[in-house]
């Protein structure tokens, strides 16, 4: 749990006037699950996309295994996030056309993985994820809840080392909320695969193993011993 | 401010103390003023409270001063005192109901004491999630009646960590409310 996976040094990113990011640190540890949580407009997101390579930092750096996604090219970043990374929005990441199972299945498709060995698979995911009745619809025909375990199996299927997930429960009511998230935890501990979640939800926030808040576009980190 | 626990007083009149040298009587007025306005304290409490801190060596006296009663004491926190206060502050309380209380008190006397209200919400916070963290996994691995239980504390924690967070938001506000 504490082998250091991805280390940020010093983020700072501009959005015009705006600082979004003014010298934020976070290291993500292997297999664990890291929450970033803050108040709207704290910067949160943006951390989490500078951390997954999708937008650069302005500076600072972001390692991992020994290179710094901020002195990466647009290109080396994709192949990264593409190889090593997946994601989890709140909405709208199905490719409506496509059954869910083919849905899952794309990720080891893209990687030319044959039809039939990506569609077992992709079975197997959604039997994990607990939504196997829903693999021959598309995704306008399913529940919020089962299409976000939908793509909870589709962010996991290619084994990658970092699960990024923003709001991933914000769409859903509490149980089906908690029923993604329980699953979710759980698939990724089956995988080793560590998780980063950016949540406003306490509850939510409750399936990491800890928690970093960012504040202002800073990252803070708190402890202390009890006062019985 | 109904329920201010009795470690409470004691944290709250060396916080005070440790803002300024204070009368007994001035204490007392400060206290229920920012703290116990519908329950303010009794005399009784107020120095049966200053001779325990008296006897610990958090306090002493720093002066005597002739009044048209009994002569007036002037208490000033000691360096014992002023560490008390400083590991107060510093660790978060036990998440349990009517909490506020104290954490309100809290934030008061850490942001008169010149002490970060925001590191001691932070702790308190990540206190919170650690027993909500327990709470998630019991509820994980028990039945239904498990599930329900914890829930309801969950849903408890998670209310007061709204208030935590819109007390942190609030804090720039507060700061010129307490000090000026």
């Amino acid at each position: 749990m504490s082998t250091s996976l991805l280390t940020a040094t010093g983020l700072r990113k501009q959005f015009g006037a705006t600082t979004a990011l003014d010298g934020a640190d976070l290291t993500i540890n292997a297999g664990e699950v890291l929450a970033i949580m803050g108040p709207s407009g704290s910067g949160k997101s943006t951390l989490l996309h500078c951390i997954a390579g999708i937008v650069p930092a302005d500076s600072g750096s972001v390692m991992y295994q020994g290179r710094d996604l901020v002195a990466m090219s647009d290109s080396q970043r994709s192949a990264l996030r593409r190889s090593d990374f997946s994601f989890v929005f709140q909405f709208g990441q199905l490719v409506p056309e496509l059954t869910c199972l083919e849905n899952v299945a794309l990720p080891l498709r893209i990687d030319g993985t044959k039809r039939k060995e990506a569609e077992r698979q992709a079975r197997e995911w959604l039997d994990r994820l607990e939504v196997t009745d829903v693999a021959d619809h598309r995704p306008g025909e399913v529940s919020g809840g089962q299409g976000q375990r939908v793509a909870v199996a589709r962010s996991l299927i290619a084994r990658p080392r970092i699960l990024f997930a923003d709001e991933p429960t914000g769409a859903l009511d509490s149980l089906n909320g908690e029923a993604v998230m329980r699953l979710l935890t759980e698939a990724a501990a089956e995988s080793g695969c560590a998780v980063v979640l950016v949540t406003h939800e306490a509850r939510v926030a409750a399936y990491s193993h800890r928690e970093v808040t960012v504040r202002d576009g800073r990252t803070r980190q708190a402890v202390g011993a009890l006062n019985d | 401010m109904c329920i201010v626990l009795s470690v409470t007083i004691r944290h709250t009149f060396l916080g005070l103390l440790e803002q300024q040298p204070r009368h007994g009587y001035d204490l007392k007025r400060e206290y229920d003023e920012r703290f116990g306005s519908d329950r303010p304290l009794h005399y009784g409490q107020v120095y049966s409270t200053l001779s325990r801190l008296l006897k610990n060596g958090l306090i002493e006296v720093e002066g005597v001063e002739p009044g048209d009663g009994p002569e007036r004491k002037r208490y000033t926190i000691t360096d014992a005192g002023v560490t008390d206060v400083a590991d107060w502050l510093s660790r978060p309380e036990k998440p349990e109901p009517y909490l506020q209380n104290t954490l309100y008190s809290k934030v008061v006397l850490a942001l008169l004491t010149g002490r970060s209200a925001a590191d001691l919400l932070d702790t308190q916070r990540s206190e919170h999630l650690r027993l909500m963290r327990e709470l998630t996994k019991r509820k994980a691995a028990g039945d239904l009646a498990d599930q329900l239980i914890c829930d309801f504390a969950l849903f408890h924690l998670e209310a007061d960590l709204r208030w935590l967070e819109l007390t942190a938001a609030r804090l720039d506000q507060l700061t010129k409310v307490v000090t000026g």
